[in-house]
């Protein structure tokens, strides 16, 4: 005898829930879509929270702790908001031999952030990547989405002044 | 689509090519587009309009793998220009007619160019990766409309067999021997996946392949499934490389549009429904059990094998696992025989290798050689030398999982075993120089870093032991080290290549094994002089970081 179960309701009234069913209707609300449906809800809105985890959860009829597994074993999900600007610097092989992990040193001293922290006024997010396939313009920085390649510190720091009002 | 109607297309398509006897290719692969290459296209296509050339076409195309010069221009007349910025255009249209502009010149008769051999790379940096059209001009899918209209499933895993191809993810699997035993496996239902998780920091060629002729990977999986009778296939792509997402998204909606990709292909009963999955950035699921947990919608951690995925795999089912390169080398096969293919390369290491050239060299980007190439060869013909006067050190190659060979090993051959045989592997083709201003304790724990980053956790020897060997490599670079933890180093290295569950940590101890065996006096330095003689370790605050 099958068991019907309800359907939970969205986390809340916004419109992106949408795009997060309609990936689970895609696969048939079938739990292997689980990783799929967790890139949509980050793709809409930029980070996964309780609430948008609990409801794929249920939707996909899996249990919450294999959900946050999944989102906690893959570096991709991130849990929290990210700053108003992002900044990946590249510590691939070819990045690090040509000095990313100065420029990563570089970003937190003068910024006051941790690898994967946002600095306390919510402006910018220090991330890392492993290779960004840039390798041949390494040491590479990824600026809110824009790929810089062959940086140094100097240009590192006159592109962070410039989303930094108050410069120290 | 019939074979009739696929000549159809690709004889329509060099009519419509033929009006263009100029033309303009702009490198649209991410290493130049991150240079503002797709800027560059923009004003060549507008300056070609305002001046109302009918007879010049400016295509985007993929990657000419010399990606430190970016943005690369190349043209009908045969000149290459590297640099090229959007002030450029109205001088690179002019140079069609003309002279060539001297300031962007790229020489193309150095070695770097001269010296490679493309099989896999042959429409990279020539066709539109956008444009299946291209693809079919090109000899595309017609090895696809051969397997299914002249040979039997068996007939193609011997042909394959015949052509001695071997795997191109770094372990160097017989490809026919594994696409057998998936043939003759017992199931309700089969796949094949395509594994594009290219995870090795430094390694760049399934992105450049994905990105530059998607349509190659594709048509090299349906000929797969045909061989062993698999009827779903799934791309395993890292969510990293949006670009070749999009262009693999693109080229799997032409071809259903098509008819080469679907139910009944070409009119036969071979039918094959190919889906994308994308990763989440974990280093691990590029391990062949791994990736499948991955796909099923879990944790990617490993399973103990066998059972081999060629006998369980996705859902229990027999399945196939194939690496892009893998997958892009099987359609030229078909097309001129297996024994074309074994003629290249070296009695044991058949074909063409596609490597990302990185790190202190002076030419980087992506080169296709035959096997048995040395790695001289490789470093001072193609890559040019080390810049700035400085001397080799080692090469590194196969990402984590491999080792650093010194410049003793330079006059080796490029093939499967002798690599194996220096303490390192083929990798999945990463190929990184260092220079004298690289310390190798340095790098060494930079990889042992990676490896404890990425241990999913499953198994207690790569768990703790990543953790413990970043650690003892960490008082090495802080000159705290003493010799019983050098012993306690070697230790560890012989625990984690026999007891960890998968591939991650029994190769992680590579790097440190072969920097061992080749730099031990740097290692020495570090302990009873306390000094880094490359001058790197005790210069910035280490730490370790979890």
């Amino acid at each position: 005898m099958a068991t019907y179960i309800a359907k939970p309701a969205p986390p809340n009234q916004d419109k992106r829930w949408k795009l997060v069913d309609a990936t689970m209707r895609r696969t048939g609300q079938h739990s292997r879509s689980l990783i799929e449906t967790l890139h949509t809800v980050q793709e809409a809105f930029g980070y996964l929270d309780e609430g948008a985890l609990r409801y794929v959860a249920t939707s996909l009829r899996v249990p919450l702790s294999r959900a946050y597994g999944v989102a906690t074993f893959y570096h991709f999900f991130s849990l929290k908001p990210a700053g108003r600007h992002t900044c990946v610097i590249c510590l691939g092989t070819a990045c690090y031999i040509k000095g990313g992990q100065q420029l990563l040193e570089t970003v937190q001293r003068d910024l006051h952030v941790a690898p994967g922290e946002t600095t306390s006024d919510g402006e910018v997010s220090l991330l890392t990547a492993r290779c960004l396939g840039s390798c041949g313009l390494a040491p590479a920085v990824v600026y809110d989405q824009e790929v810089a390649g062959k940086v140094d510190t100097q240009s590192l720091r006159a592109h962070l002044a410039k989303w930094t009002r108050h410069d120290a | 689509m019939t074979p009739e109607e696929l000549e159809q297309i690709a004889e329509k398509e060099s009519v419509a090519q033929q009006k263009f006897t100029k033309q303009i290719r702009v490198c649209v692969a991410a290493g130049c587009l991150s240079c503002q290459s797709d800027a560059v296209k923009d004003s060549l296509s507008k300056e070609v309009a305002r001046r109302g050339i009918a007879d010049c076409q400016v295509k985007g195309v993929g990657c000419m793998g010399l990606c430190a010069e970016g943005p690369l221009v190349s043209t009908s007349n045969d000149q290459m220009y590297k640099h090229v910025s959007s002030a450029d255009a109205a001088d690179v249209i002019e140079s069609l007619a003309g002279s060539r502009v001297q300031r962007l010149h790229c020489p193309t008769d150095v070695p770097f160019f001269q010296r490679q051999k493309k099989i896999v790379l042959e429409n990279s940096g020539v066709i539109d990766p956008e444009r299946i059209e291209e693809y079919i001009v090109r000899h595309g899918y017609r090895a696809l409309i051969k397997v299914l209209t002249e040979m039997t499933p068996q007939q193609v895993v011997s042909e394959v067999m015949t052509s001695g191809l071997r795997g191109r993810g770094g372990a160097g699997y017989p490809t026919g021997l594994k696409w057998s035993t998936v043939a003759k496996a017992v199931g309700t239902q089969k796949f094949v996946i395509c594994n594009a998780d290219e995870g090795d920091p430094g390694a760049f060629m399934d992105r450049s392949v994905l990105e530059s002729d998607p349509h190659r990977v594709l048509e090299g999986m349906l000929i797969a499934a045909y061989a062993v009778g698999a009827s779903e296939g799934y791309i395993y792509v890292r969510a990293e490389y949006p670009l070749a997402i999009k262009r693999l998204r693109t080229a799997i909606r032409q071809a259903e549009r098509l008819g080469v990709l679907g139910t009944n292909i070409c009119g036969t009963h071979f039918s094959l429904k190919i889906d994308l999955r994308l990763g989440a950035g974990a280093f691990v699921c590029g391990e062949e059990t791994a990736l499948i947990a991955s796909i099923e919608g879990k944790r990617g951690t490993p399973k103990p094998r066998p059972p081999y995925p060629a006998m369980e795999g996705l859902l229990g089912q027999p399945t196939l696992i194939n690496n892009v390169e893998t997958y892009a080398n099987v359609p030229p096969i078909i097309r001129n025989g297996g024994e074309w293919y074994a003629q290249i390369g070296t009695e044991k290491s058949k074909g063409t290798k596609v490597f990302a050239l990185a790190g202190r060299v002076q030419n980087t980007g992506l080169v296709e050689v035959p096997m048995g190439i040395t790695l001289r060869e490789v470093v001072y013909e193609i890559g040019g030398g080390i810049p700035d006067g400085k001397k080799f050190k080692a090469v590194q190659t196969g990402g984590p999982s491999g080792g650093c060979l010194p410049s003793e090993t330079l006059d080796m051959p490029v093939e499967y075993e002798s690599l194996a045989k220096a303490g390192s592997i083929m990798g999945s083709g990463g190929m990184i120089v260092m220079d004298e201003s690289s310390c190798m304790v340095d790098v060494a724990k930079y990889f042992m870093d990676f490896c404890m980053t990425e241990s999913c956790g499953k198994c207690i020897p790569c768990r703790v032991g990543t953790y413990q060997m970043h650690r003892i490599l960490t008082s090495i670079t802080n000159m705290t080290a003493t010799p019983a933890d050098l012993k306690m180093l070697e230790e560890l290295c012989d625990l984690l290549k026999h007891t960890s569950l998968c591939g991650l940590g029994q190769s992680a101890p590579n790097p440190v094994v072969s920097t061992l065996k080749s730099f031990a006096e740097e290692y020495k330095a570090h302990i009873e002089a306390h000094k880094c003689p490359a001058g790197v370790c005790g210069t910035k605050a280490q730490g370790v970081s979890a």
